[in-house]
């Protein structure tokens, strides 16, 4: 490993648990501890824990900090509440996209960023760039750990160690003042996994005591997931990721987020071109697909429809939890409903495979 | 890590087991281990033709995707096809499931594989290089 890496927090842990370490962005960072599928079912069965520290944090506060990060966002962070979380993307002026990231609101006046590790200092400076007098922008990454505790048995795992009723934050919903092991965090009801869970912020220097005290905690309910499991349970669950579903030059109405873009509720970076995009038809879009015939689907195979080429593979694999390969791609418009027949170039070979809707994994509702 | 003291090696991580002109070919347990979760198998065809130094079958684990490279030329003649609905078997038991059997065209191109105790040090070279993990 390079010496330039940088390392969280949770460093020592990693190695205590056998984490096979990567470069990831510049971070060394597990991918496993042990199997990549077994992390991923406990996940989806009990729960997993997941550093996830190198995420970025930034701050925006000022009397106005609403209305700056209402422009700078697609989704409409007026909506939000008071210790209310809300998934967004940041535009350029053509509509590509800078990142996707999570907005917690703990007043009109003060907002949290939490963004992709790889796109912290470029958000930073691209925030930094449009902010108007009055506005302060920080980036605050270096300051916070950040561990996620995901699965069914989240909740039942952490309330053993806090005295707060954390049935109480509901999903998208954060509490900035939660003791756990005796440890002062803030804790939100968010994840990338699509199951049930936690993210915790808390103090670098004390994460490392909380990651043993939730482990001690969870007992055989819990183990540690890597980014190998974080990549694969967000992709069965279909959460996009950065460099992959989106990017500069693919925008949010292309990768199927138009949920989350409010063109009809102030202006914001980007709105222009959104706008046009949408009254002139959205030429590529991202779609769903599974396979028919035998094979893996891998990000930037090509995807054709009767021998032409329509596309290319956003994001596949095998989905441990639906027990077959899946995948997503961007596609010509016109091919991505449902029931088309498409095929896969895997080396130099075309599979066959057909776009679907609503194949990808969903948590049993309770 | 295990190295069973009757099979040759190469170093792409294939086994070979030599019985008469027929050649066993598998994948070694550094290799198992380094691929991580094996989710998909791609084997060759039945009565192939296959040149030494040729890849005759695909391997995926949930993160990579690797060659199967024959040492040997000749014609395959058996496909363990087990594999193509439980490739994890591959991470189970490395030695006791095959990929392909190759009836060699030429049986000395075996002498260039590595003995046992070679192999062990050309793995513990690796596992230096990859940073000793």
């Amino acid at each position: 490993m390079s010496d330039s890496l940088k390392r969280t927090p949770l460093y020592e842990i990693h190695q205590r648990y056998g984490g096979k370490m990567i470069d990831f962005g510049g971070w060394e960072l597990p991918v496993q501890y042990a199997s990549i599928i077994q992390e991923h079912h406990m996940v989806r069965e009990k729960a997993g824990i997941f550093d996830v520290s190198h995420m970025g944090e930034i701050e925006v506060t000022g009397e106005k900090a609403e209305g700056f990060v209402r422009y700078l966002m697609t989704n409409d962070v007026t909506r939000l509440k008071d210790k209310q979380v809300q998934y967004t993307l940041m535009c350029y002026p053509d509509g590509g996209v800078v990142d996707d990231l999570l907005v917690y609101r703990f007043s009109q006046q003060h907002y949290l960023l939490v963004v992709n590790a790889s796109n912290t200092e470029k958000d930073y400076q691209w925030i930094l760039s449009h902010a108007p007098e009055g506005i302060q922008v920080a980036n605050v990454s270096d300051q916070y750990a950040q561990i996620a505790v995901q699965g069914p048995k989240a909740q039942e795992i952490l309330q053993k160690i806090s005295d707060t009723d954390l049935s109480q934050i509901r999903f998208f919903w954060f509490e900035p003042q939660v003791k756990l092991a005796g440890i002062q965090c803030m804790v939100s009801r968010t994840g990338y996994t699509g199951e049930d869970g936690f993210e915790i912020y808390l103090p670098a220097a004390e994460a490392a005591e909380l990651w043993e005290r939730i482990m001690e905690a969870g007992g055989e309910d819990i183990g540690p997931a890597g980014l190998g499991a974080r990549d694969t349970l967000r992709f069965e669950a279909k959460l996009p990721l950065y460099g992959q579903e989106l990017g500069p030059d693919i925008t949010p109405l292309e990768a199927v987020l138009g949920h989350f873009v409010k063109l009809d509720s102030g202006d914001f970076i980007g709105r222009d071109a959104l706008l046009k995009q949408r009254d002139e038809g959205i030429k590529r879009s991202l779609a769903e697909f599974e396979m028919i015939g035998r094979g893996i689907p891998r990000s930037h195979y090509e995807v054709y429809k009767n021998g032409e080429k329509i596309g290319y593979v956003t994001s596949g694999a095998y989905a441990p939890t639906l027990g077959k390969p899946m995948g997503l791609a961007l596609i010509e418009s016109r091919w991505s409903e449902p029931g088309e027949d498409i095929d896969i170039m895997i080396r130099s070979k075309l599979i066959p495979a057909r776009v679907t809707r609503g194949a990808f994994y969903k948590r049993p509702q309770k | 890590m295990k190295v069973p003291t009757d099979l040759l090696y190469t170093n792409e991580h294939e086994w070979i087991k030599i019985e008469g002109d027929r050649a066993i070919l598998g994948i070694t347990d550094f290799a198992q281990e380094h691929l991580g979760d094996i989710v998909f198998v791609e084997l060759p065809e039945l009565d192939a033709q296959v040149a030494s130094g040729e890849g005759v079958a695909v391997i995926e684990s949930v993160k990579a995707v690797a060659s199967v490279y024959t040492p040997v030329s000749g014609t395959v003649v058996e496909i363990n096809d087990a594999l193509e609905d439980n490739p994890e078997l591959l991470n189970q038991e490395p030695y006791d499931n095959f990929i392909a059997i190759i009836e060699m065209d030429d049986p000395s191109e075996v002498e260039d594989l590595m003995s046992p105790e070679e192999y062990e040090q050309f793995c513990r070279e690796q596992e230096k290089e990859l940073g000793g993990r």
